[in-house]
């Protein structure tokens, strides 16, 4: 399924000095596999949102927050 | 030439006085992968590259420079009515020996701007693909300085930037794919 983040798990040593991060993230936001943008897509409902979002598709919407705040599974 | 808006692309709220915060976002003002370097970028290339995708590089470099004043607002509200021992503190102790409070095209460990940070090759390819690359670089940037702050509002900004990464990057990937295009080629038989 589509994701707008993945997940991997590094190997950690049982010596590693800081305590080890087991799943570890990188962003891969929509630009990655829109391709070409298709005609019609559906927009925002209100001008308002689309400039809180910072685009008018929500096809194009890409949510962040920090990892270390989120609290990520890694599922 | 350019019209003039007097205010912000997006509004810039901050919550308290932090001039650590501004140290590290003075990088999307004066760093490699920052707004200057892009408009600047953007903006030059655009004479040497084939007519579809001109206007794609001033649109998007004239936008950078809507991003680069919102950064220099966040860094002169985290700045203002900082005292000479906040700046101190905060790591910004040489930049207030060199410029007082005043803002400066620097990187967040003060090497200032170069020529160097762009690239004109001349080749459409090479040109649209460091575009894009640079896009994702700038995305990145603002990631790392969303997970510093612990400002909310001044994250809202600034995930309101990374995600106009977002969608220049797009851009640039559908101007790559106008430069690839095939149809207009010579057919021959």
């Amino acid at each position: 399924m589509f994701s707008q983040r993945k997940f991997y798990t590094p190997y950690t040593s049982p010596t590693d000095p800081c305590p080890p991060i087991e799943v570890k993230s990188y962003e891969t936001p929509p630009q990655l596999y829109l391709g070409f943008q298709p005609p019609c897509l559906p927009q925002y409902a209100s001008a308002k949102e689309a400039l809180h979002r910072g685009t008018l598709w929500p096809a194009l919407y890409s949510p962040y927050e920090s990892p270390y705040k989120r609290g990520d599974t890694g599922e | 030439m350019w019209y003039y808006e007097k205010k912000l692309q997006y509004p810039v709220r901050v919550r308290e006085c932090n001039p650590r915060l501004a140290k590290f976002l003075i990088e999307q003002y004066g760093g490699a992968d920052g707004e200057l370097a892009a408009a600047l970028r953007y903006l030059n290339q655009r004479y040497s590259i084939p007519d579809k995708v001109i206007g794609l590089l001033t649109d998007i470099g004239t936008e950078e420079f809507a991003h680069l004043e919102m950064i220099a607002t966040m860094v002169y509200k985290l700045t203002k009515d900082a005292t000479p021992e906040q700046m101190k503190e905060a790591g910004l102790g040489a930049h207030y020996v060199n410029h007082d409070n005043a803002l400066f095209y620097e990187n967040a460990s003060g090497t200032p701007w170069t020529a160097s940070y762009i690239q004109a090759k001349g080749d459409p390819i090479a040109d649209i693909y460091e575009d894009i690359a640079a896009e994702e670089k700038a995305r990145a940037t603002y990631q790392w300085i969303i997970n510093m702050s612990d400002d909310p509002e001044l994250n809202d900004g600034l995930k309101y930037l990374r995600e106009r990464e977002v969608v220049h990057s797009q851009r640039f990937r559908e101007a790559a794919e106008i430069l690839k295009e095939e149809r207009g080629k010579k057919v021959f038989f």
